[in-house]
This record gives C-alpha cells, structure tokens and sequence, in this order.
C-alpha cells in the first residue's frame, strides 16, 4: 500500500534513499535473527559453529518489512506533506497551539542544529582540534561538540520562550487560520478508506486471521 | 498631574530585582516614568542591569522568569503582576538582542511570521493582514514578505522581528540592543522607524543602546545606568555631552568626541559652521 501510495504521488525514486538508510538496521535484524534466533531447531544449513534456521529468517523478513513499511510511509508522509501544510491543518482541526508549535519547531529545529553543529565544529578545528582522521579521534570530537550544542540550544529556549510570550502566545483565543487548505471529497473518502483498512488490518492480525506472529 | 500631561505608559517606582537563586538584586530602586510619543534611551557599562530593566520594564520578569520584585511596575496604569502574558503583549512589545530567537522557527515564510502575534489574538484575516502590511512597511522589510525567515541575514532578521513585535501594536515598546546586528544603513533605518512610530502612533519606546549617536538622534532622555541603580538621567542632549560619561562605562556621542579632542588640541568649535564643514574649517585653520 505504500509503495502504491508512492507511485500514485510519482515520489518512488526519491524514496531510494530512505529505504537504503535501513540497510543498516535491516541487515543486523537479519544476521541476528538467522544465526541466533532463540530456540530454533530447524537448521537450514551447518557452517562450522553457525547455524541458520528457516525459522530465524521467516522473523528476519516479517521484521524487515515491518522496518521497510514504516520507513517508506515516514518517507511518503515527509515528501508529499509541506511542513506548513501539516501544521495548518493541525490547527483547523482544534489541536492545541503548544503541541502545533512543539511538531513544528522540531521539524524546523533540524536543519538549523546541523548548520550550528558545523558552526561548532569548524570553530573546534579552529582551536587544533582533530575532528577527522580515525574512527576514535572522531568519537572524541563529539564531546566538545556537545556541549556547546546543548548548552547554546538551552539558551535558545529560554530567549525564545519569553520572545513567543511577548508575542501573545499564551493569548486564549483560538488562532487565526492564515490559509484553509482544499480537503475534497476524494481525499475525504480516501482517509476514511485508509482508517477502517487500518482497523480491519489490525483486528485480523490480533485475532490471528492474516496467520501473523 | 494636570489635564494636559498625560499618564504615562510605563511606571517603574522603586523598583528592585533579583534573579531566582540568588540573594543580590540586579536593579535597585529605580524610578523611570515613560510617557506616550517618548523615547527614553538607556545606556551602561556590561553587567548594569539594562537587559534585566528591559524584562522588568516588559512585564516578563517576574512573570515568566519568576524572580524577586519589589516597588512597581505599571503599563498605562496597570500594575504589570496583575497582567496575563497575552495581555502584556498588547500593552508592551519586547525585542531582545539576538534575532535568531525573535523568530518562532514554525513559520516558512516573512509574512507568516510577522503575522504570528496577530493570529495568536485570533484576529479576523483582513485585520492580519493589514497589521502585517502597515509593520512590513514601517520596518521596510516588505519584499522581504515571501523569504524564509531561516535565510535572512542577521539584519533583515533583527527588522523582521520588530515588525513582528509592532504588528501587535503595543502602546509600550521595550528595546535591547536592538541595532546591535544592524550595520549603518540598518540602524539609520530602524531609528528613523522608530522615531516615526513615537511621533505618529503615541508609542512610548524604552531602548537599550549602546549606540549613542544613535541615541542622540532620537531619544528624548537618556538614563544612565550603573550597577542596577540609576546613575544619571535627564535631556539627551544634556546627558550626553556630560563630560564625566566615560567614567561611567558609556561612549558619548561621535560629535561630542569629536569636540572635546578639538579641545583639548586647543582648537575652538563654532557650532555655526556646521557638522562637517565645522570640522573642515577646524582641521583646515590648525594646518
């Protein structure tokens, strides 16, 4: 479902990357899953002291695409929904200003925390620090890198917290919605679709029906 | 107070602070009155207390940073411990130093950020979008209305910020530093915005600057502080040229530098000559 989604959007190429930054997690699942799965006794084949079970691997690929669906889908959501868009609809359906600002200053935090990590980083090399070279000598790296993170961050907070209630943050009324967002009856229909495929999923892989561990 | 002085915007009487988690006071029975259309500048060495006067004189401190206050803080009347948050929003707009924190970081584009503060008041759109209309063009930053404020310059950030603070339309404005990002031609732009906000609209503006010429160019009086108390304090022009302000931690003016190094090389100054030319014609008689 999610890789139609995907085509529907014409988004599949620029999903590749998502689905490559699992390959990590992906593999050591299926490493530990085949070799070491517990209480596993149907060996697919011996190699010296490995063992590989039928049943390890079958965990291994529920696991695994269980990892790939949630990483596509954060990918689908994150390339086919503005920031501004999410956040605006939020807002018209009554949820909270506080958490609308929370989602969004996360979202909005990221990029800026990356180019101050640089800022932070270049001035450390500045001073003769090695931040490159051996795998150890970048490890340590991150700790005069974390201070200054944190600590520059904390600051932030505070500075911007008391500049968002001069700014009538914690004003009572409901805000002002800048840009109604076009919501048709196809798209309606669409999630109502996808709600009750979700309920459905769900209950007939509790009840054991979809024969799903 | 007779009919004709009208009541002042902000009060602080005897007014003292301290910081949560520590003993000392950082201000110390400061007594400040600001009237409608009047800028009061507020100069000092580091460590005086002028950012900590400015959360006073806004109402945050203490009511979001908590803290020790004692005397009285009053905007149009209102003691400020009685005020909500939103409610100080509309009385009093504060502008910190830093420009990268003014900005809520949520919004994608100029616009959407000046209008921030507007929309949290739930105001009808039309109303929005006439208040950012009138603060873009006061802080002149409107073709900067589509931009991302994330990719804004330290200046353009610092003017957004104030047409976001003024797209409230605060009786009272509370200013740090707030040309401390801007080069030249910013600062000339944002005083000159500020002078006709006070002159047009009434807002009373309290502004820490370190900046004296600017300062002299607009403020109506200046108050000296030093150690949380207040050192000196009266006319601009007259605080200003108070020869013993470098003893006290403040630059004066560039004009007034410039005159008493004409003195103290023994040449005289006819203020008739004018600004420049004075100084062409001083220079060129010692030659």
């Amino acid at each position: 479902m999610v890789t139609a989604t995907a085509a529907s959007a014409g988004i599949g190429r620029r999903m590749v990357p998502f689905a490559l930054a699992t390959i990590p997690l992906v593999a050591s699942i299926i490493l530990i899953n085949t070799f070491l799965f517990p209480g596993a006794t149907d060996t697919i084949v011996s190699i010296g002291p490995l063992a590989p079970t039928w049943t390890g691997l079958t965990a291994a690929a529920q696991a695994t695409l269980r990892v790939l669906a949630f990483a596509l889908s954060v990918a689908v959501f994150s390339l086919t929904t503005p920031t501004d868009d999410l956040l605006t609809d939020l807002e018209r359906r009554g949820v909270g200003r506080r958490a609308v600002f929370v989602i969004g200053a996360a979202i909005g935090m990221v990029p800026r925390l990356v180019e101050r990590a640089g800022e932070i980083v270049d001035s450390q090399r500045a001073r003769g620090l090695d931040t490159e070279g051996a795998r150890w000598r970048r490890v340590r790296g991150v700790v005069p890198l974390a201070a200054p993170m944190i600590s520059s961050a904390l600051t932030e907070v505070e500075e911007r917290t008391l500049a968002l209630e001069a700014r009538a943050f914690s004003a009572p009324p409901r805000r002002t919605t800048m840009r109604p967002l076009p919501d048709d009856s196809q798209q309606r229909a669409l999630r109502w679709g996808l709600l009750v495929f979700v309920v459905v999923a769900v209950a007939a892989s509790v009840s054991g029906a979809l024969g799903i561990p | 107070m007779s009919a004709s002085t009208p009541a002042p915007r902000l009060s602080l009487r005897d007014v003292s602070y301290g910081y949560v988690g520590t003993s000392a006071n950082v201000l110390q029975g400061i007594d400040l009155e600001l009237a409608e259309g009047r800028i009061v500048g507020v100069v000092g060495p580091n460590e005086a207390g002028k950012s900590t006067l400015c959360l006073v004189a806004a109402g945050l401190a203490p009511l979001a940073i908590g803290g020790r206050l004692d005397g009285t803080v009053e905007q149009d009347g209102v003691d400020t411990r009685t005020l909500s948050a939103a409610d100080l929003g509309q009385r009093v707009g504060i502008l910190f130093q830093n420009p990268v924190t003014q900005l809520s970081g949520t919004s994608v584009t100029v616009y959407e950020e000046i209008a921030f503060g507007p929309r949290n008041l739930g105001l009808p759109l039309g109303e929005v979008a006439t208040r950012v209309e009138w603060a873009a063009d006061l802080v002149g930053v409107r073709d900067l209305l589509p931009r991302d404020p994330a990719r804004l310059s330290g200046g353009q950030a610092q003017l957004v910020a104030l047409g976001s603070v003024l797209a409230l339309r605060p009786g009272t404005l509370v200013l740090d530093e707030p040309t401390s990002q801007l080069d030249p031609l910013g600062t000339r732009l944002v005083g000159d915005a500020l002078a006709d906000l006070a002159a047009e609209t009434g807002t009373a503006i309290l502004m820490v600057e370190h900046k004296t010429d600017l300062l002299a160019r607009m403020a109506d009086e200046v108050v000296v502080l030093v150690d949380g108390k207040i050192a000196k304090s009266g006319p601009a022009a007259e605080v200003l040229a108070d020869p013993a302000l470098p003893a006290l931690g403040v630059e004066p003016p560039s004009d007034i530098r410039l005159r008493a190094a004409l003195a103290e090389a023994g040449i005289s100054f006819d203020a008739s000559w004018g600004p420049a030319l004075g100084v062409q014609a001083a220079v060129g008689a010692r030659e």
